[in-house]
């Protein structure tokens, strides 16, 4: 069986190419059924890729299936297009499941995607063993190494730093101060985490009312944070006001009524919208654009020194992977070795049936079959590993023309 | 026989003590290294102790040195409570070099052989029992404040590392290290009720004045938390209060 693989990511072609050829859920479920067993689809927004396997090289086929998809533009592939054959193939997946292959190295998007792929393929069992060992390293990877730990983007930061301070944010109230992007964003990032949104203070209500309504919280002017302020647990403030909006007064005035609790604000405006004296007080915590930028470096730094551990894991999952496909070779040879000493077997008990009783019959049967399984053991190891180091087919020509396996078939 | 068994046990306790020093590079090898070794040493101390027990006429650990091999293994067991998970492996980083520490101490002090120990009655191996209990939840206590006035600081100051050094949360710091205090509280009034049966006039010392003192800080630790004493301020109480025990208590035990 030979693995084929045939792609376009976002190392040589640009958007342009990328989306011609980019499909969504269904229709790289409809073009793996299409392409017929054994096949899948990968496609994200910086790759589509067609694994195929068959006892034949398929290149021709996926390099085919591609073209029609980018249309008038086919032309353009051929510069761009990367074709790989068995274990660097599998090695690349491995890679892709492990989230190095992507823009941010390590980045956890991937692995969901290379596994609704694998579900939505036409799999057999040479696709299924390779996609479920490249989960496998995807898994590892981000168990064994820190690389997917970190967030790769201000507002992702933010998020994690919320973590920092609190155990879960599950229930944490957040408000919002400016109602843009940057604000939605960090927004967004905080409730995939299981915050909850309070309040969104604009200076124009009916920017904060649209951006209230969609995350199903209560807007108000800026002038009016004073009791907001006392029952937030994480402030985000993304305005374009020229001058801070909140002091630290008025910081110092909400802490009074908080018992203590611990109070995280996250200023992403420039000029800042929160005053810097409000990180003395006991309890808060306040990250300006620059400290996140900061961390944010510090953490994508961490990710490219975790890379390299990651890049062992995967290459050691090649190796394994290799080793089983090398098996694959010598498989035949060892099944038909196994089912000419079976045939042996059952035919001498037959012929010895009427000389034994029902007991005897029993104990002989055992015998033979564990006599049979430690015979064949050692030889079966020894062919896998042959086949491993790229003897194999020289030992299963040896094993069967030693025990005339095939020679049967041949005169019939 | 069974006295060698502090070997393994204090080899596995001073190689997690060294390998979460590598957990600070990041989360890996080293973390997972150190958990086996507070697992591998615990059991090995277990063994030491059951062994200890079963060859002793009475309580077994009634000595200075004694008492310590037991507190050091309450305090181990508690840690392992938290320790096997990811987020709190730091607090290993606190907890194993004292622990090892101790355990050294308390073998060089006799604390780990067997056929030791005077029949010295149930009251006071229950007495003593509880307030090693309670000093070592206070000790694990003393352990997250200290991890919780570190990360505040790093948090304060906008480490870059901040993300990439596996702390456990602020909130969570402060909460259990709440609980540790309120656990080792109630533990410390039981033992002081059970030595209260064989009290007598004439026995208090500066140990026990210095006992009592540390309730009260502790017990300060709590009203305080509860009127909004919380983060920072909470944990350096709360280390106050463990200064008492670490330091004050055994001048004063050893002075007498």
């Amino acid at each position: 069986m030979r693995l084929t693989l045939v792609g376009v990511s976002h190392h040589r072609a640009p958007v342009e190419l990328r989306e011609r050829v980019a499909l969504d859920a269904k229709g790289a479920a409809a073009l793996a059924a299409q392409l017929g067993r054994e096949a899948v689809v990968l496609s994200t927004c910086n790759r589509t890729e067609l694994y195929l396997a068959r006892p034949e090289g398929a290149e021709e086929q996926a390099v085919q299936t591609l073209s029609e998809l980018a249309g008038d533009r086919a032309a353009e592939l051929g510069a761009v297009l990367y074709r790989l054959g068995d274990e660097a193939a599998a090695l690349h997946l491995f890679r892709v499941a492990a989230g190095l292959d992507s823009l941010v190295p390590g980045e956890g998007e991937i692995l969901g995607q290379v596994r609704s792929a694998f579900e939505a393929g036409s799999t057999g069992p040479f696709l299924d063993r390779l996609f479920r060992q490249a989960l496998h390293a995807g898994r590892r990877v981000r168990v064994e190494t820190a690389i997917a730990e970190s967030p790769a983007s201000v507002p992702a930061a933010g998020a994690a730093l919320a973590q920092q301070v609190f155990e879960n944010l599950a229930g944490k109230r957040v408000l919002l101060l400016g109602a843009g992007k940057t604000s939605e964003l960090t927004a967004r990032n905080l409730v995939s985490r299981g915050a909850r949104i309070g309040a969104v203070a604009n200076r124009t209500l009916e920017r904060a009312q649209e951006l209230a309504d969609a995350f199903g919280a209560r807007a108000l002017g800026l002038d009016e944070l004073g009791g907001e302020l006392a029952a937030a647990d994480v402030v985000v403030a993304s305005t374009s006001s020229p001058e801070p909006i909140v002091w630290k007064a008025d910081v110092a005035a909400a802490l009074r009524s908080r018992r203590g609790r611990p109070l995280l604000l996250v200023d992403l405006a420039v000029p800042r919208d929160l005053d810097p004296g409000i990180n003395e007080l006991d309890n808060c915590f306040l990250y300006d654009v620059d400290d996140l930028e900061a961390v944010v470096a510090e953490t994508i730094t961490g990710r490219r020194s975790e890379a390299a551990r990651a890049e062992q894991l995967v290459a050691a999952e090649g190796d394994r992977f290799r080793r089983w496909h090398a098996s694959l070779d010598v498989v035949p040879t060892i099944a038909s070795l196994r089912a000419l000493a079976e045939e042996i077997r059952d035919r001498e008990l037959e012929r010895a049936g009427s000389k034994l009783s029902e007991a005897e019959r029993r104990q002989v049967e055992s015998v033979t079959s564990q006599i049979l399984a430690k015979l064949l053991h050692l030889p079966t190891i020894r062919m896998k590993e042959a086949a491993a180091a790229a003897d194999g087919v020289i030992y299963a020509d040896v094993v069967r023309h030693l025990f005339g396996l095939g020679e049967e078939e041949r005169r019939r | 026989m069974s006295e060698l068994l502090i070997v393994p046990a204090l080899l596995a306790y001073g190689e997690a003590a060294v390998a979460y020093a590598g957990e600070l590079r990041g989360p890996g090898l080293a973390g997972r290294l150190a958990t086996w070794g507070v697992r591998l040493g615990w059991i090995a101390q277990t063994a030491l102790l059951v062994g200890q027990a079963s060859s002793a006429d009475g309580f077994p650990w009634g000595t200075w040195a004694g008492s310590l091999n037991l507190f050091v293994w309450l305090v181990v067991g508690a840690y392992l409570i938290w320790g096997c998970r990811p987020r709190y492996r730091l607090l290993g980083l606190a907890v194993m070099p004292v622990a090892a520490i101790l355990l050294a101490l308390a073998w060089a002090g006799g604390g780990t052989g067997l056929e030791q120990g005077a029949d010295s009655g149930v009251v006071l191996a229950i007495h003593v029992a509880l307030m090693l209990a309670g000093f070592a939840s206070l000790t694990l206590s003393a352990g997250m404040a200290l991890l919780y006035v570190w990360q505040e600081r790093r948090l304060k100051r906008h480490s870059r590392r901040v993300l990439r050094v596996r702390v456990p949360p602020l909130d969570a710091l402060d909460r259990l290290a709440a609980r540790g205090v309120l656990a080792g509280l109630g533990l410390l009034s039981l033992g002081i009720g059970v030595g209260a049966s064989s009290f007598e006039r004439g026995d208090l010392d500066a140990a026990m004045v210095v006992t009592l003192g540390i309730l009260v800080v502790y017990a300060a630790v709590l009203v305080l938390r509860h009127e909004g004493w919380r983060g920072r301020r909470a944990a350096l109480l709360n280390l106050c209060g463990f200064m008492l025990v670490a330091v004050v208590l055994p001048i004063t035990h050893f002075a007498q």
